[in-house]
């Protein structure tokens, strides 16, 4: 265990960026860092987000990649189709479990 | 609305397009060929005596009652199993046919106790109905011959008894277990007058057979010969509510019969769509938790949780916590507020908890126990389809030629649904079964799956691209799908990807523990065998990989052609009541009801202009991450309605700590659960018996929900929720659900032409209820996708990182059976224990044997995260290496072995893979003692009278 995270929560957010960057591991790597930045900004609430500074070095590159994105860019469009939500006046998608 | 019998048309409906026009008695009715010229008659308001027919089962043509005479035919047909022809003449009611009906009728009562005054079913017999009909005046064999009289009635089964001396060996509970319920539990032993009914065990009862107390046969039993016992203690239902069962995501609709506000029985409604009146033992007999000991009925409050708890009044529990969250707020600021959603209360009492957290805390951290199960198949569905609902309604598996159960455990989990895939099966569909386990259905009566692929847990996403793999390198693909209704680049990429060697199913034979050749054969027959359908449920959906084996399954049936009519698509099984419900009603923390992300302004706009507020623009909190922010103490009250987390999510101890760690927990129950535990307030709940509103079911159907009785605690539980939200000093005033449905459906374009009263008048309605679907969808995908066109993605096999080692080297996974319910916290407080005491542990002969262990043995099964102790099953359902255990019992505590890994998209907990070992124990782990020591501390209330504290 390194000892660069500062708390359970901080150390369980890293590990679920990787998850997220690793399961877009079929993307190539800037693409992979976009989707994985989309998904963070669309599902994570904001002291998720400021929890992870984005240089921890157990951040894979992909993901660390991605909290640069968010940190400079702001929020990418939607990368996949997972991330697109219905407009205020539409009915069509769903994500219901 | 009074009491009546639901209509018995006597012969099931037959569906044709074409129709025979005959004559009975002097009236002309028009009926669909191959309908029985019983039901013929039933239809123009006829009632043809009849005693062994009846429209759930087949008709059998034994009882010779219902014989009616047919121009220029001989004899005196049976009007059960004659059908219909174009221009028959029929007459039913002539002075032969009057004669040789009261001749059966003699026999049959002959042999007949005659004690109908104090019978339980007086009144309510169509043995009775049907000697009045005949005019039957008297018996002229008497009593002195051979008879079955006085013998013993069979009171194994908790809920129903059996009669043999009321017997009249029409086989109507036969066929109804072997047609409706397919369980064949039931035979007719012997024969001619010695002939009886029998559950065919050693010890012939019910309870020890192989019954699943579905209730099919007593349903179907015209005497008093198969009863439910409720009726012989309450008396006769004198009127009748249509409602939806709470349990789980079929849906089913039943009649609650009732005497005054005693709920008599709850009877399957034939007119219910999910359901076509069939039930199972939940929903049918289950409900008597309604008035457990354990209920509580009055508001409780505490300043800490080491305190008993203090009952207290309505309006003081109310003011205690809207000061208590309001201090909060003040303190830490609206996000360190939240609230959880129930699957298992009505979409109204739903959305105002949302309504709740959203507009009066000021966060957006809710979430519901959707999360925690299907939370993978929104994204995954959504991704490659556009939108996630399942495709298909229920009717759509009579259409089926091959079904591919991945996942699932229909048998015990949707049973009903099961029932009615079983028929399709026993009609010689064609069985592909992807589990670790043996499930039932593997091999049941008259049922065997062409393949069980036996995988190991946590491998799904490597065995559906090994499947995949087969179907392009073979040439399965339906190409003409694939290039009219999909993305075409993103297939191409998908396939060259699946093609890879690497993907075959002997490359990775090692990985998935599956035989290369059967999987072959699997995937060969599901690409070729006709309709392919894909049902699913948690055995997908709650694994690391979860939404990628979703998008796996999505990528399978788009690649075969299989999406867009009846008898194929993917359906997700949903595992509570309303848990499609409370994901529409906008119960996750990043979108508002219908699916639109908080962070669109216009969306928002809408909603504040509607509720007067102000709304957060960032996604809030899923449940898991509220708990590490409680522990990290930023995030420090929440409001729970209707779940109990503690039991029901992983890694009990993190869950525990979270809740330990909050200023005020506030549990919105029936009864005192394991989250109570933690509490500082409690809101007694209501049951669905006590409530208006609607649930919606997995086919996206939405039925109303109707108040039988009053409320014990004095409140439907969206009242309360009411209450609090005016304590909070939000001004609501809604006097009936049918209100708060109306401001769903102005602020929710799916529900745009949904109303309370349109509901009543047509039973259900299916959504998209809006401009372009009046009357709602009941198959989606039709014509093209909802969203333009099919996308294939990619799936890279990540393999979980809860792994077996040396020290924990078998596999756990875990599952529900079909007498209990999800934690149980109903199920448990019924006689349903009757078929499930406690949670078994089980495990392979070969790895039991290594350990030294025998069946029923205690034993301690520990994780990297904790420990607890059970029973084990020896069985070789599981495969070695795997153990499997159920999770209804809190003493069990099967989460806190289970760890926090969770899918990567949505967090559903990776609950179907644990890592641990199983030795012998000689009783309960330290944390289930100390545990236990909690649990009885924490649920002292004190009665102020009696000035002691007290269980
Ligand atoms: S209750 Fe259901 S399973 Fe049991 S015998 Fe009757 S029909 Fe069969
Ligand atoms: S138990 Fe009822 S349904 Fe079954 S054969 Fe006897 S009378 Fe008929
Ligand atoms: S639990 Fe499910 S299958 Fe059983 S009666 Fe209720 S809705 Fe139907
Ligand atoms: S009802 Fe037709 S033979 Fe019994």
């Amino acid at each position: 265990m390194s000892d660069t995270y500062v708390s359970d929560t901080h150390r369980r957010l890293i590990y679920m960026a990787n998850q997220i960057a690793r399961n877009f591991c079929a993307l190539d790597h800037d693409a992979a860092a976009a989707a994985t930045a989309d998904h963070i900004a669309q599902f994570w609430d904001p002291r998720m987000k400021a929890a992870v500074a984005g240089d921890e070095a157990d951040l894979s590159d992909v993901a660390a990649r991605a909290f640069a994105i968010l940190r400079e860019q702001g929020e990418p469009a939607p990368q996949t189709r997972a991330t697109v939500f219905n407009d205020a006046d539409e009915g069509g998608r769903s994500d219901a479990g | 609305m009074g009491y009546a019998k639901q209509p018995d048309f006597g012969t099931p409906e037959v569906r044709s397009d074409h129709t025979v026009t005959l004559s009975i008695d002097g009236r002309e009715v028009t009926v669909p060929e191959g309908t029985s010229v019983m039901r013929a008659a039933a239809e123009i308001g006829g009632d043809i005596p009849k005693l062994c027919a009846t429209d759930m089962v087949k008709s059998f043509g034994s009882c010779r009652l219902c014989l009616v005479e047919v121009e220029g035919m001989r004899g005196t047909p049976a009007s059960c199993t004659t059908p219909v022809t174009e221009g028959m003449v029929v007459k039913t009611q002539t002075p032969r046919l009057e004669k040789l009906r009261r001749g059966v009728m003699e026999l049959y009562i002959s042999d007949h106790p005659l004690d109908c005054l104090t019978c339980s079913a007086n009144n309510d017999c169509e043995l009775q109905d049907a000697a009045a009909e005949v005019g039957l005046r008297d018996v002229r064999y008497g009593y002195d011959g051979a008879h079955h009289l006085g013998q013993v009635p069979d009171l194994s089964n908790p809920y129903f008894l059996f009669a043999p001396d009321k017997c009249i060996v029409c086989s109507r509970c036969v066929r109804a277990c072997d047609e409706v319920q397919g369980t064949l539990a039931l035979t007719v032993e012997a024969r001619g007058f010695d002939s009886k009914i029998s559950a065919g065990t050693a010890k012939d009862d019910f309870l020890s057979s192989e019954c699943v107390s579905c209730g099919a046969c007593v349903q179907a039993c015209p005497t008093s010969a198969l009863m439910e016992k409720s009726v012989k203690q309450h008396g006769k239902p004198e009127r009748s509510v249509v409602t939806t069962c709470a349990y789980c995501g079929v849906g089913c609709t039943f009649r609650a019969e009732m005497r005054g506000e005693q709920l008599v029985r709850m009877v399957p409604w034939k007119e219910g769509k999910a359901n076509r009146g069939h039930s199972c033992v939940k929903g049918r007999f289950a409900w008597g938790y309604a008035n457990h000991k354990d209920r509580i009925t009055s508001p409780m409050i505490r300043d800490s949780i080491d305190e008993p708890w203090r009952e207290v009044s309505w309006a003081e529990a109310i003011s205690y916590t809207a000061g208590r969250l309001k201090d909060i707020r003040a303190q830490h600021g609206a996000r360190a507020l939240g609230g959880i959603t129930s699957s298992r209360c009505t979409n109204e009492e739903t959305f105002l908890v949302q309504k709740l957290v959203r507009g009066g805390f000021g966060s957006n951290n809710v979430d519901t126990c959707a999360r925690v199960c299907h939370s993978p198949t929104g994204y995954g569905l959504k991704t490659t389809f556009g939108t996630s609902a399942g495709t298909q309604d229920f009717d759509s598996v009579e259409h089926s030629d091959v079904i591919l159960v991945i996942g699932a455990n229909p048998t015990d989990a949707h049973p009903v649904f099961a029932s009615r895939m079983k028929r399709r099966l026993r009609e010689g569909a064609k069985l592909i079964v992807i589990d670790p386990r043996r499930i039932d259905l593997v091999r049941s009566p008259h049922i065997e799956a062409a393949h069980h692929l036996p995988l190991q847990p946590g491998t799904n996403v490597a065995v559906l691209t090994a499947m995949a793999h087969v179907i392009v390198t073979e040439g399965l693909v339906d190409t003409q799908f694939v290039a009219e209704r999909c993305e075409v680049d993103a297939f191409e990429d998908w396939a060259r990807f699946v093609a890879d060697e690497s993907h075959s199913p002997e490359r990775l034979e090692p990985v998935t523990r599956v035989p290369a050749e059967e999987l072959r054969a699997a995937a060969r027959l599901f690409a070729t065998g006709g309709n392919g359908a894909i049902y699913y449920g948690l055995g997908v959906t709650e694994h690391s990989q979860g939404s990628s084996t979703v998008m796996a399954i999505a990528n399978l049936a788009m690649a075969t052609g299989n999406i867009g009519r009846p008898g194929v698509g993917v359906n997700p099984l949903r595992g509570q009541n309303n848990v499609q419900g409370a994901c529409d009603m906008g119960s996750f923390p990043h979108e508002l009801s219908g699916y639109r992300h908080i962070s669109d302004a216009e969306t928002r706009a809408l909603f504040e202009s509607d509720w007067g507020v102000t709304l957060d623009a960032e996604p809030g909190l899923r449940i898991n991450n509220m708990l590490d922010a409680a522990v990290d103490g930023t995030f420090r009250a929440i409001y729970i309605q209707g779940e109990d987390i503690l039991q029901s999510d992983p890694d009990t101890k993190h869950v525990a700590a979270g809740l330990e760690a909050m200023d005020c927990v506030i549990v919105h129950d029936l009864f005192l659960n394991e989250t109570a535990n933690y509490a500082h307030v409690f809101l007694p709940g209501s049951t669905f018996l006590e409530k208006d509103g609607t649930f919606t079911n997995a086919e996206r159907r939405i039925q109303p929900v109707r108040r039988v009785m009053d409320p014990a605690n004095g409140y439907e539980d969206w009242q309360v929720t009411q209450l609090l939200a005016n304590a909070m000093g939000l001004g609501w005033d809604y006097g009936h659900p049918s209100e708060i449905l109306t401001e769903i459906a102005r602020l929710t374009p799916t529900f745009a032409g949904v109303t309370w009263e349109r509901l009543c008048e047509e039973g259900s309605l299916q959504w998209p209820v809006n401009e372009a679907n009046p009357d709602g969808a009941p198959v989606m995908h039709v014509d093209g996708f909802v969203r333009g066109k099919g996308h294939f993605v990619v799936t890279e096999y990540v393999p979980t990182d809860e792994k077996a080692g040396p020290r924990f080297p078998l596999l756990l996974t875990t599952g529900r059976i079909l007498s209990q319910y999800n934690v149980g916290a109903q199920t448990r407080r019924t006689a349903n224990t009757a078929w499930h005491p406690e949670d078994l542990l089980e495990m392979h002969p070969t790895d039991a044997e290594n350990r030294g262990l025998n069946d029923g043995d205690w034993v301690r099964l520990a994780s990297r995260k904790g420990e607890t102790t059970l029973r084990i099953k020896v069985t070789d359902r599981v495969a070695p290496g795997v153990v499997y255990t159920t999770f209804h019992h809190p003493e069990t505590q099967a989460n806190v072995v289970t760890t926090d890994f969770s899918d990567w998209a949505t967090n559903c907990p990776e609950y179907k893979v644990t890592a641990v070992q199983v030795s012998a124990s000689n009783g309960p782990t330290d944390w289930q003692e100390d545990y236990a020591d909690l649990a009885e501390r924490s649920r002292r209330i004190s009665h102020e009278a009696e000035g002691e504290p007290a269980e």
